[in-house]
């Protein structure tokens, strides 16, 4: 079994209360860090941990809280993004139904280390259960006087207040997501300035992603130094792992980062492997923004050496044979999955998400979506093939935020890996129909490379 | 571009301005604009859709032009700019869900309740649609209810005939 | 920190004031170096950074940090550090990713030029000249709007609109009330009021003025002729609005006054915004004191031959290593 950190006591019964989350040692880290750390001590064990954003972009938090503007007599922000919405995604949404102490304990941590007085969770709209439950877990908090004035007698103060969202993946694009908590459209907002200099209502702000701010908890409980020893090289830690698609188990699974992929989908401690006896055609590693890969790369790297749940491993080989941790929105696709349609599926998401700010992505993501819809209907032709690369290649990197670099990713590791899924999707424009491509030579084993002298 | 004589005035009760004024002080004093999205979901939880009359008097009540509020409204996809069932159901739609027969659920709701996506039965009570992921790709396919937002994972034809026979007879 | 910053732009060296943008550093150079803007507009505030036209290469972030930056950056919103080098017209690269940008933007535009008033003055339409394909491989039905009318002078053509939010900072900026803006998301994106609404304000209809593409277009000029077939003039008139300074360009037929515009500058800018009695209602030489013919610079077809040649720019003439870089567009015959 490997450690828990954040999902050790999930099974417990009543542990989304404050007494029980108490009873399991809960609020802990508030205690030590308010009454014997200085902020600047927090952040120095956020640094040590090598924790790495886990939203998506994987930038190490503790130097994002250093960058933090600290200009005298001007309020500062930590605003908690939980928007989650990358497709494949979801174990934020189970950290706070079930545990949303966790959470607000680490919300009151890290908005300590930051100087925050006001501190804001924006919740996506969608999740109005969720929204009801941190609300009743921050009315329990501050009753217990974990939150409010004068926490602990410390003469730290501190409010914390859940903002909904009004559905809007975009919002989830930190400087978007500071537009909505405004109340306005979500734009991401061009930079420079960085929210660390000018965030909510132009003030300095942190945002972190929900299972960030819940792994300070454990870092202060045991060290910064302690949880850079679980996992692999630069990837520290433990991640929570949404695993979706044609598994045995889906579900949120909490790994100690270096896991073998392999281990990851077929070992009975996780998704004990694919759905139905079948077999794995092709996974999406890191929510559906990232390349899709097919089940040998998946399993392995391009050398033959084993891929592993880190980082750096998914990202081995660039975008050429590899992938990227993300979010952790781990989804696989059996051998009766079409991937033209999943790749259509993703880019009408990517088309309806587009904020419509800039002309590439709001332009480029209808018209990938509208090829893809042709191809998979079976009226495509053998150069809309080429036309596609050729539209995602005019998105990438020319947009004002990501979403574009997201829009572009799937569609063209979808050709890359997959062309002659599409080739056969044109081809046979009938069979096409009824019937899928299969899972052809994608599963075919990687041989370890033979190792060579050096000259 | 829309009517404007289709709009019947609205009026805010009193427990919906009570509740208007405590989210108003969650945020900086003259930043009350902030309040916008949750106002919205408030109206729509009360009149189960956010009607021009009542996007107007949310912007009197927060002191900005209507336009912003307009604005707003039209950009996020939770606020229904016209008459829902009441119960509203959404239903995931995006890759994950599909994987696991989202589409299959999508296609039964509209043979079972007899309407296309977005429009509303004869007696009133449903209408459904798809929407874009819910984040609960691992217990799909997925379906919520709003006002509520109560949420039914793991999906099936008879799980749905079952629940739309349970919200029949509520 | 010092006053000045110095940047190269195309290997031409300058020095600016800190704080200047990549894209009003190349405006102080002139000429073809000047990265076209499609929604930046410098008496906005807060315009820019959406259209991506402007896109250029930065080959070193600084003399600090020399490390070039790992995309290509809106040059309106990008500032200049010292020892920044750019690369606009002479990097493939950008010109691969400005032609397809132009690509982008006209997939869903309705080419009604044959019967745009715009034509003739549309940043889009020099656009597409200058970096756009011949033809289209866009095959889809093309996004529609219906055409209404906010206010009794000003009409909005949704479909020629490329959502650059000029109009809307106009409306935040320069007027008291807004009653206009964005409405919708992606590319269901629309300029609207959204309530059937008359945009009636003093200044209003300098949303025309600002508007890039013909999407929002002067009623009172409407169908009355081709813009190249009419002849600027400048004029004033005393004009009692505290805000306008009554300076304006009248555009004749004949002897008659089809229509009054702010002055712009060279680059297709409002050099004052006017009010609308002054654009609207003075319609008369008797009206203004005329002071001379306008300036037409070659950023309109208003000016002949502009789409024929390219010329050379002076700094580039006598420099050979700025020549070899610059040879395929020197040699062009054509310009796009």
């Amino acid at each position: 079994m490997s450690r828990k950190l954040l999902l050790e006591h999930i099974n417990v019964p009543g542990i989304n209360t404050l007494e029980v989350y108490r009873q399991k040692g809960g609020y802990r880290a508030v205690e030590k860090a308010l009454k014997t750390l200085t902020p600047e001590e927090i952040v120095e064990e956020v640094k040590k941990s090598g924790l790495r954003g886990r939203g998506g972009a994987g930038f190490p938090t503790g130097m994002k809280w250093s960058f933090l503007a600290k200009p005298e007599g001007v309020a500062r922000y930590l605003v908690c993004n939980a928007d989650e919405s990358e497709p494949g995604t979801f174990k934020d949404r189970y950290l706070m139904t079930h545990i949303p102490h966790a959470l607000i304990e680490g919300m009151i941590v890290a908005s300590f280390a930051l100087g925050a007085k006001v501190s804001y969770i924006y919740v996506r709209g969608e999740m109005m259960p969720q929204i009801r439950i941190l609300e009743k877990a921050i009315a329990e908090a501050k009753a217990a006087g974990w939150l409010g004035k004068n926490i602990l007698g410390t003469g730290y103060d501190l409010e914390l207040y859940v903002q909904p969202g009004g559905g809007a993946y975009i919002c989830g694009e930190e400087t978007a997501l500071l537009e909505s908590l405004e109340g306005k459209r979500g734009n991401p907002r061009i930079k420079p300035p960085f929210p660390a200099i000018a965030g909510l209502y132009g003030c300095p702000t942190v945002v972190n992603n929900v299972e960030s701010i819940a792994a300070v908890v454990p870092i202060i409980n045991d060290g910064g130094e302690e949880y850079a020893k679980i996992g692999i090289g630069r990837s520290t830690g433990t991640k929570l792992i949404s695993a979706s698609g044609n598994l045995v188990k889906p579900g949120v699974y909490e790994i100690e980062l270096g896991l073998p992929v392999e281990e990851f989908i077929y070992s009975d401690e996780y998704c004990g492997g694919i759905a139905n006896g079948k077999k794995l055609k092709a996974t999406v590693a890191g929510g559906s923004s990232v390349p899709v890969l097919p089940a040998n790369l998946t399993l392995k790297l391009a050398n033959g050496e084993p891929r592993l749940m880190s980082y750096e491993s998914l990202s081995e080989g660039g975008f050429a044979t590899g992938t990227m941790l993300g979010s952790g929105g781990f989804i696989a696709f059996d051998e009766d999955q079409c991937i033209v349609r999943n790749t259509w599926n993703f880019s009408r998401f990517y088309h309806h998400e587009s904020c419509g700010q800039c002309s590439p992505c709001r332009e480029g993501t209808g018209w990938m979506e509208k090829v893809l819809h042709k191809i998979e209907h079976g009226h495509g032709k053998m150069e809309d093939v080429d036309l596609l690369w050729d539209i995602q290649r005019k998105i990438e990197g020319n947009t004002i935020c990501p979403l574009g670099d997201a829009a572009a990713w799937p569609v063209a590791s979808a050709i890359r890996h997959f062309r002659d899924e599409f080739e056969w999707h044109i081809k046979e424009p009938i069979k096409s129909q009824t019937q899928n491509y299969g899972i052809a030579n994608y599963a075919a084993p990687i041989e370890k490379a033979p190792v060579t002298e050096e000259k | 571009m829309l009517k404007i004589e289709e709009q019947k005035p609205v009026v805010f009760s009193s427990e919906l301005l009570a509740k208007f004024d405590d989210v108003i002080t969650r945020y900086p004093e003259d930043k009350s604009k902030s309040a916008l999205l949750p106002l919205l979901h408030l109206v729509q939880a009360e009149f189960l859709w956010v009607s021009t009359s009542a996007m107007d008097k949310v912007a009197e009540y927060l002191k900005i032009q209507p336009i912003e509020v307009y604005e707003v409204a039209t950009f996020y996809s939770m606020y229904f700019l016209k008459p829902q069932g009441k119960y509203a159901l959404e239903v995931c739609r995006t890759g994950p869900c599909c994987l696991v027969g989202a589409e299959k659920i999508l296609d039964h709701l509209e043979h079972k309740l007899g309407v296309k996506e977005g429009e509303v039965t004869d007696d009133g009570l449903f209408s459904f649609r798809g929407v874009e992921c819910l984040a609960a790709c691992g217990f799909g396919p997925v379906l919520q209810i709003s006002p509520e937002y109560t949420f039914y994972e793991n999906l099936t034809v008879a799980s749905v005939d079952k629940l739309i026979e349970d919200l029949k007879n509520k | 920190m010092s006053e000045k910053v110095k940047v190269t732009i195309d290997g031409i060296t300058l020095e600016v004031d800190n704080g200047t943008t990549i894209l009003n550093a190349a405006r102080q150079i002139g000429g073809d170096i000047v990265p076209p803007a499609m929604c930046y507009y410098s008496k906005l505030e807060g315009s820019g950074g959406k259209c991506r036209t402007c896109i250029v290469k930065v080959t070193k972030g600084s003399e600090k940090d020399p490390r070039p930056m790992p995309k290509l950056v809106a040059s309106c919103r990008t500032t200049v550090m010292d020892g920044m080098e750019v690369l606009n017209i002479t990097s493939p690269e950008v010109l691969e990713a400005r032609a397809g940008v132009v690509e982008i933007l006209l997939i869903n535009h309705p080419l009604d030029c044959p019967v745009c008033d715009q034509a003739g003055e549309c940043d889009l339409q020099n656009l597409g000249y200058e970096h756009g394909l011949q033809k289209t491989r866009y095959e889809f039905e093309r996004r529609t709007f219906d055409r209404i009318d906010i206010g009794d002078k000003i009409q909005l053509h949704m479909n020629r609109c490329i959502l650059c939010y000029r109009c809307v900072f106009t409306a935040d900026q320069i007027t008291n009330k807004r009653v206009h803006g964005i409405l919708n998301r992606g590319d269901h994106s629309e300029i609207s009021t959204y309530i059937q609404q008359a945009v009636d304000n003093d200044f209003s209809g300098n949303v025309i003025d600002v508007c890039p593409v013909g999407a929002l277009t002067d009623k009172t000029f409407r169908f009355k002729n081709r813009v190249w077939f009419t002849k600027p003039v400048d004029a004033h008139r005393n004009c009692d609005h505290e805000k306008c300074n009554g300076k304006v360009t009248l555009w004749y037929k004949g002897e008659d006054v089809l229509r009054v515009t702010a002055r712009k500058d060279q680059f297709g800018e409002v050099e004052e915004f006017i009010c609308n009695t002054c654009r609207f209602d003075k319609k008369a030489t008797s009206d203004w004191t005329i002071e001379h013919p306008t300036h037409i610079d070659d950023t309109s077809v208003i000016a002949s031959n502009h789409y024929e040649t390219l010329k050379p720019l002076h700094v580039i003439q006598p420099n050979l290593a700025l020549q070899a870089a610059n040879e395929i567009e020197l040699h062009k015959t054509v310009k796009y």
